[in-house]
């Protein structure tokens, strides 16, 4: 079996700052790290890797530096790294990402590709559900489990609101995953060190067969008008008092406020 | 492509087991009032099966029109014969606006559909209004909810959006609303729908309450620590009639189910009141719960962002304080 794995490097949000003075971000010492549902989506192709012997390739769109997380996916143990990188691929929407994405996955063997459902910088989970429609694969998202028959038919878990659905799926396919489904090991010290003496094949624009007018900012039906800090409401009073007076204060503006 | 062929504000609005999901009549509300401003019509894309029915409740909550395709493919949502549906009608109807909820479905469908039809989407808008050129202005968080981003699709039509549930108003609904119902033939492509089958549906029992639709949360955070910690939450949930959420923390610590997650990764609420306890107020939580009506904060650490947000901030100890309410109010309601 052939997996391909995609994988994006993001800013870890979670140590993102405003700077209340300027309402603006503060980017300055945030840590990039591999997205996190994507590090699922890694994880369930290496456990494809241990039970049936699949080949596993990770590809990740994006700056030069984005080389860090597929060094990462190495020392976790895939077999090949692709870094797709090239200025005519920047200032991308979802649409022209998945475009160049799927480009470069027509010129990489596949019965299952993988995704995360959705990167932490964006929050929009489109561009699996994209690249699959451009290679015209069916999809499912929101993945919890995978079996295969060793043949041509997945047997996939696939979370809802309400429960989950079990659904027969024809390979090849395209699955979103999700982080916590599966937890991902940690590179191996051996893989580590492997991994810098390893090749990264880097791949621009001239290695994927799509037109200059599908990808980067050109093959972008969506831009941004305009971005702007989010107006907080100002804050409340505050109260420093003991349990019983907290609990008065408390019981009064609730009663102020009619909600008791 | 001329955009000036394309008219009207389409909504996709989601059934399960043939009820029409919240989110829909939300959307149809919002899109009531962005067709009046272009004057332009509501249009609802009802797909299903044995589900005729139910349009006349899309008309009382806002549509002018309502599609509907009746088919066994559509029984239960699968995304192939989903985007060839709406496919059809976007090529045959060209609606200049389609709306989408964003629950698994339609950030499902969504993506799939933009694609097939090749025109932008933008996800998880929280404010949708129309320009001065008539364009459709998407605004969204971005940067895992850091930064406001107005996006737009000049382009290329129809200008697609999807919306989480919680962020829009229904309308009242008016039940003496006229409509036009419209049976709907879609050409199939069985083949291609035969490449994903659906085994079958289970559904568990995560607390089974949508914490979208509580009027009052009563919310634990970290500082709650443990499940023991979370009964005190319940008991004060039970006296105020409240629903018991968290933040995400105690989600990833296994505490409660991830369907009582409020936030970025979790659900948007929008309650009459919200009492965060424990909380200490990351980006992501606030996102999904600062359009709350009121907020009463409870946090040991008096500079936890969580009171930016608060009307009363409360510095103390959850596991102290919440005994006392619990017992106050329940005094004052007996």
């Amino acid at each position: 079996m052939k997996i391909v794995v995609c994988i994006k490097q993001v800013p870890d949000t979670t140590e993102v700052k405003i700077n209340p003075q300027t309402g603006t971000l503060i980017r300055e010492g945030v840590p990039s790290i591999m997205n996190p549902d994507d590090k699922g989506g890694l994880e369930l192709a290496l456990q494809l890797k241990d039970k049936y012997g699949a080949h596993v390739t990770v590809i990740t769109m994006g700056l030069p530096q984005a080389e860090d997380i597929l060094r990462e996916a190495l020392a976790m143990g895939v077999d090949r790294a692709i870094l797709l990188t090239d200025r005519k691929l920047g200032g991308a929407d979802t649409l022209a990402t998945s475009n160049a994405l799927a480009g470069a996955l027509r010129n990489i063997e596949h019965d299952l590709i993988i995704t995360g459902r959705q990167a932490i910088d964006g929050d929009t989970a489109q561009v699996g559900p994209q690249i699959a429609e451009h290679l015209d694969l069916p999809q499912v998202s929101y993945l919890e489990n995978l079996e295969y028959d060793g043949k041509k038919t997945f047997t996939i878990r696939k979370q809802t609101e309400e429960g989950y659905q079990m659904l027969e799926v024809d390979a090849p396919c395209l699955v979103t995953v999700l982080a916590p489904a599966f937890k991902a090991r940690y590179m191996s010290v051996s893989g580590i060190v492997e991994a810098y003496g390893r090749e990264v094949e880097v791949w621009g624009a001239d290695k994927i067969d799509v037109a200059d007018e599908k990808i980067g900012k050109a093959g972008s039906p969506t831009s941004v008008a305009k971005a702007f800090p989010k107006s907080l409401k100002p804050a409340g009073e505050q109260y420093d008092v003991d349990p019983e007076q907290a609990v008065g204060i408390i019981v009064s503006k609730l009663k102020e406020k009619f909600i008791i | 492509m001329d955009t000036t062929q394309y008219k009207d504000v389409y909504v996709f609005c989601e059934q399960r087991e043939g009820v029409i999901q919240s989110v829909a009549l939300e959307l149809l509300g919002k899109a009531r009032e962005l067709a009046d401003t272009l004057n332009e019509k509501v249009v609802a894309i009802l797909l299903g099966k044995d589900i005729k029915a139910k349009a006349q409740d899309l008309i009382a909550a806002g549509a002018d029109k309502v599609l509907v395709v009746d088919n066994d493919v559509l029984k239960y949502y699968l995304t192939e014969p989903y985007t060839q549906a709406i496919t059809q009608i976007i090529s045959e109807q060209k609606p200049s606006i389609l709306m989408i909820g964003a629950t698994t479905i339609g950030r499902d469908l969504g993506p799939r559909l933009s694609a097939r039809v090749c025109t932008g989407l933008t996800a998880d808008c929280t404010k949708l209004e129309i320009g001065e050129e008539r364009e459709l202005l998407m605004t969204r968080p971005a940067f895992g909810g850091n930064l406001m981003a107005t996006i737009v699709c000049k382009n290329h039509r129809p200008q697609m959006s999807t919306v989480r549930p919680g962020v829009m108003k229904k309308m009242t609904p008016d039940a003496a609303r006229k409509g036009e119902i419209v049976d709907y033939q879609i050409a199939f492509n069985q083949e291609k729908i035969g490449r994903v089958r659906l085994l079958n549906t289970v559904k568990e029992d995560k607390g089974m309450i949508d914490i979208s639709d509580a009027k009052i949360l009563v919310s634990g955070g970290r500082g709650v620590g443990s499940a023991e910690g979370f009964k005190k939450l319940e008991d004060l949930a039970a006296v105020l009639n409240a629903q018991v959420s968290s933040s995400r923390a105690c989600v990833d610590a296994g505490i409660i189910d991830h369907s009582r997650q409020v936030g970025q990764t979790g659900k948007t609420v929008r309650p009459d009141l919200y009492i965060a306890c424990g909380i200490s107020g990351a980006i992501q939580h606030l996102a999904g719960m600062e359009e709350s009506e009121f907020i009463v904060a409870i946090n040991k650490d008096k500079f936890a962002p969580i009171f930016n947000v608060a009307d009363v901030g409360i510095v103390g100890d959850v596991n102290k304080i919440l005994p006392l309410l619990t017992e106050r109010l329940k005094g004052m309601m007996e």
